[in-house]
């Protein structure tokens, strides 16, 4: 072959401002295995919803492992056991559901919605904040800043240690991105070692609060007295890690492609402007036509599987391509128009099955405030460059600036 | 006229009248529309109210988390309807074409679509059944009455029959501290539906829950007061129960009887129809302007060896009543099949229950993911070397893979591994059905007869 893969061409940052004319590609081979030990790509809707239905494939990091595949939550490399995204039930299901009860239903129905007012000052806070400035940089101002602190109110991180964790965080989501070209080794070491770092600031807050609680979720998970006891503290520093990654790194993505992809499409920004009910239907349009989470490049299958005729043999590791599926013609009438009033709308970007994301309902009303907030008060916002510069990841996809240029702030 | 002809009327000036205004019956009127049907629409129904929703009233409702008032269906669209409420059908002329209501009047239809659904089977005893306090839950009344009493602290409720309904009340009952004793014919809970190895996982969540469970025993007798009101019941293993409110649970009857003598093939087990809703005349021969959807109707499965199959589900009613619409205004050439896998879901004693395909016909029942002793697990029914169902408590999202399984025929016992699956998982075992023959209160699965030409299918009169 005298191209690249079309895999190594998805992982290349070269494309990562859009990706989808590869996706579109993908949808040729809907399974597709290019290299002796590499991963088969899924990309059609339905088989990507089957298989993350299927018991046969593992998300269990020792089994990804075994394949071959980087590893970064091994216990004996980092000192913290893999969490709950990277176990297989019944591990998972009883650490999701302990994580669970301080979060959401049936346990605390009522949570995520009570939030509400408080996300709604803090978008307020970030957006008046731009003060006498006529350009901002979405990300820098507002993307990443507003999931960051929600999190850390909700975990009970102290929002002020934000540059303290970033400098862990940002190698811990690099080493999830399948770049399968250099350094793999080192990014990985890079990964564990911040990963490492992480939970030891973690254990300290998370040692006071099991002396003394404070009603946050480090401290519910130290405490909790459910039906399946606490989780011991190696597990809750585990998942404090997950969640307050997972908290912030993708949201900030849904909130940057939203706004990007309405600026792109102004009628639309116009529309949610005079009519805010319509960013229901946005937001859950983005998370089809621009996920946060591209592709789930973590399982692996513990028996030979078939899929449209292809075996993919015991052992192998499979991605999940959501973002292909997401635009899927066999699935979505016009898959690459961007069309907020679908009403077919079962798209992939939560996922599906028992890993679906374990945060949707709480990124969905961040998103949703924050767009409709955005439209509201930025005064005749045009976009200064697009497409605008991206970060590294391919998994994590997004831009690392969007800078926005506008008249006025509205009151 | 040509049948083309015939077909552009219909579809722009033809009567369509349906009997039933419930969930099956709501949305085959929005299907019409949506396919753009612009002739008349009746909609008839015995029950005052507009179409709502069941599911809630054994649950929700029954916590005072729900008003039975408050539990309208959600309309997809306008269906543009003349609608005959509170007033029920009372016969059916096939050949003059007309619906004979109980206030006499006449409905003349183009196009009938039967979707009269299922009661609440009676406390057999009349002037037991009579008895103040004593109830059967299926309609909106039946909910408010019931939950009015759950309020007033009764001392105890009895709950005849331990199928899903029964198990549901017993555990709303035990949420709210009320003492609670569930009188079951079979073995275990829900052993009609899902057979003897999961009832016993039923048997001990009522019992962990407070459930004063008595299996194997009939009631003989409800004995009131002076006044008429219930005080208590014998059981036929001579215990005798105190108890002010008595739930009668012991399944349902099809609401057939307005067509007796109509010519349809009609029973107590349904109206049998064919795979794209037509219903069948008692000689066997399927009708062209008559059609049945929803828990009254019986039709052949394909995937279930081409048996006629009864299902009381929510997602069933809403699948038939959308084929059913559609092939009622469709050319023949148009038609599709009803091919609605199987499936039902239930919400007990915190437990989520859901399973796919048709668990009575599993022969054997093999625990693949998960484990019995800790309630939460999916379990696979086998049928002749193939999946046929399964069922899981508190682990519903990989039903999915199960429900390809079924509609593949995948080959059982399952081999290949499966995350969670446990030692006790690696062999099947007898799935421990009750005889299909016993009376019981009844899987909400039911098969009878063989194929359109199987002479069970002959008109039967109701019993009674």
């Amino acid at each position: 072959m005298t191209h690249h893969s079309l895999l190594r061409q998805i992982t290349d940052y070269a494309n990562r401002a859009n990706p989808y004319p590869l996706y579109k590609e993908l949808h040729n081979t809907p399974v597709l295995h290019e290299e002796d030990g590499g991963p088969y790509l899924v990309s059609s809707y339905w088989d990507i919803l089957s298989l993350l239905h299927d018991p046969r494939i593992s998300s269990d990091a020792a089994n990804l492992a075994a394949a071959g595949a980087d590893e970064m939550g091994g216990v004996a490399e980092t000192g913290l056991p893999p969490s709950f995204i990277r176990q297989d039930p019944p591990e998972h299901d009883r650490l999701r559901r302990i994580a669970n009860r301080p979060f959401g239903p049936p346990h605390s129905p009522r949570k995520i919605d009570s939030m509400r007012g408080e996300l709604a000052g803090i978008v307020s806070g970030l957006i008046d904040g731009f003060g006498q400035a006529r350009q901002i940089d979405v990300v820098d101002q507002f993307a990443y800043p507003f999931p960051v602190t929600v999190i850390c109110r909700l975990l009970g991180v102290p929002r002020e240690d934000e540059p303290r964790f970033h400098t862990w965080v940002e190698p811990i989501v690099a080493g999830l991105d399948p770049d399968t070209g250099k350094d793999d080794a080192e990014r990985r070491r890079g990964a564990q070692e911040a990963r490492m770092q992480l939970g030891m600031y973690l254990a300290q807050l998370v040692e006071q609060r099991s002396k003394e609680p404070t009603g946050d979720m480090l401290s519910e998970l130290v405490t909790s007295h459910g039906p399946d006891g606490p989780m011991t503290t190696m597990e809750v520093l585990s998942t404090a890690v997950l969640l307050l990654i997972a908290g912030h790194e993708t949201t900030v993505n849904l909130i940057t492609n939203g706004m990007l992809t309405l600026l792109r499409h102004p009628e639309y920004l116009e529309r949610l402007r005079n009519d805010p009910g319509l960013v229901v239907g946005i937001v859950e349009e983005l998370l089809r036509y621009e996920p946060p989470v591209q592709l789930v490049p973590q399982r692996t299958c513990i028996a030979d599987i078939e899929v449209r005729g292809t075996t993919i043999p015991k052992g192998s590791k499979i991605w999940l391509v959501l973002a292909a599926g997401n635009r899927d013609p066999e699935r979505f009438t016009d898959p690459d128009r961007f069309d907020p009033d679908r009403k077919d709308i079962q798209h992939l970007g939560f996922g599906s099955g028992i890993h679906s994301c374990f945060g949707a309902p709480l990124a969905r009303l961040e998103a949703q405030i924050a767009l409709s907030e955005l439209a509201r008060r930025l005064d005749n916002p045009r976009l200064v460059k697009d497409p605008p510069p991206y970060r590294q990841n391919a998994v994590l996809r997004g831009p690392r600036h969007l800078l926005v240029d506008f008249d006025a702030l509205r009151p | 006229m040509t049948a083309d002809d015939h077909l552009a009327w219909l579809r722009c000036e033809g009567r369509i009248v349906i009997v039933g205004a419930s969930l099956a019956g709501l949305r085959a009127a929005e299907t019409l529309r949506a396919e753009g049907f612009t002739g008349s629409l009746t909609m008839i129904g015995d029950e005052p109210y507009e179409p709502y929703d069941r599911p809630p009233l054994s649950k929700a409702v029954l916590l005072g988390k729900a008003s039975a008032r408050h539990t309208a269906l959600p309309r997809r669209r306008d269906v543009d309807a003349k609608w005959r409420l509170g007033v029920a059908a009372t016969g059916l002329d096939l050949s003059a074409q007309r619906v004979r209501l109980a206030d006499e009047d006449e409905v003349e239809y183009d196009r009938l679509l039967i979707a009269t659904g299922v009661r609440a089977r009676p406390w057999p005893k009349e002037a037991e059944a009579q008895l103040d306090g004593v109830f059967v839950l299926r309609t909106r009344d039946d909910a408010v009455g019931l939950e009015q009493r759950l309020r007033a602290s009764p001392r105890r409720v009895l709950v005849i029959g331990a199928g899903f309904t029964g198990s549901e009340i017993a555990s709303a009952c035990r949420e709210q501290g009320i003492a609670v004793t569930v009188a079951e014919r079979g073995g275990a809970p829900l052993v009609g539906a899902l057979g003897g190895v999961i009832g016993a996982v039923a048997a001990v969540l009522h019992r962990e829950n407070g459930v004063d469970l008595r299996t194997g025993v009939t009631v003989t007798a409800l004995e009131g007061d002076p006044a008429g009101r219930v005080r208590s019941a014998h059981l036929s293993d001579g215990a005798v129960i105190e108890t002010d409110v008595v739930v009668v649970a012991l399944g349902a009857t099809r609401n057939t009887e307005w067509l007796t003598g109509s010519g349809l093939g009609a029973g107590p087990r349904g109206i049998a129809c064919d795979a794209g809703c037509r219903a069948f005349d008692f000689r066997g021969i399927v009708t062209d302007d008559v059609y049945v959807a929803g828990d009254v109707a019986r039709s052949p499965h394909p995937l279930f060896g081409y048996q006629f199959l009864s299902l009381e589900h929510w997602g069933n009613a809403v699948s038939q009543a959308e084929v059913a619409a559609h092939n009622m205004i469709s050319a023949s050439a148009d038609r599709r099949p009803h091919m609605w896998v199987p499936a039902f879901w239930s919400s007990q004693f915190g437990v989520n229950i859901k399973s796919v395909g048709v668990p009575p016909m599993g022969e054997e029942i093999m625990i693949t993911q998960g484990s019995l002793a800790e309630r939460r697990f999916v379990g696979v029914y086998g049928y002749q070397g193939r999946v046929i169902a399964a069922v899981s408590f508190d682990n519903t999202r990989w039903l999915d893979f199960y429900q390809r399984q079924i509609e593949t025929a995948a080959p059982f016992p399952v081999e290949s591994p499966t995350v969670d699956r446990r030692p006790e998982g690696r062999r099947p075992i007898p799935s421990d059905f009750p005889d299909p023959s016993l009376p019981s209160h009844g899987p909400t699965v039911t098969l009878s007869g063989y194929s359109p030409a199987d002479r069970r299918l002959v008109f039967s009169p109701a019993r009674r």
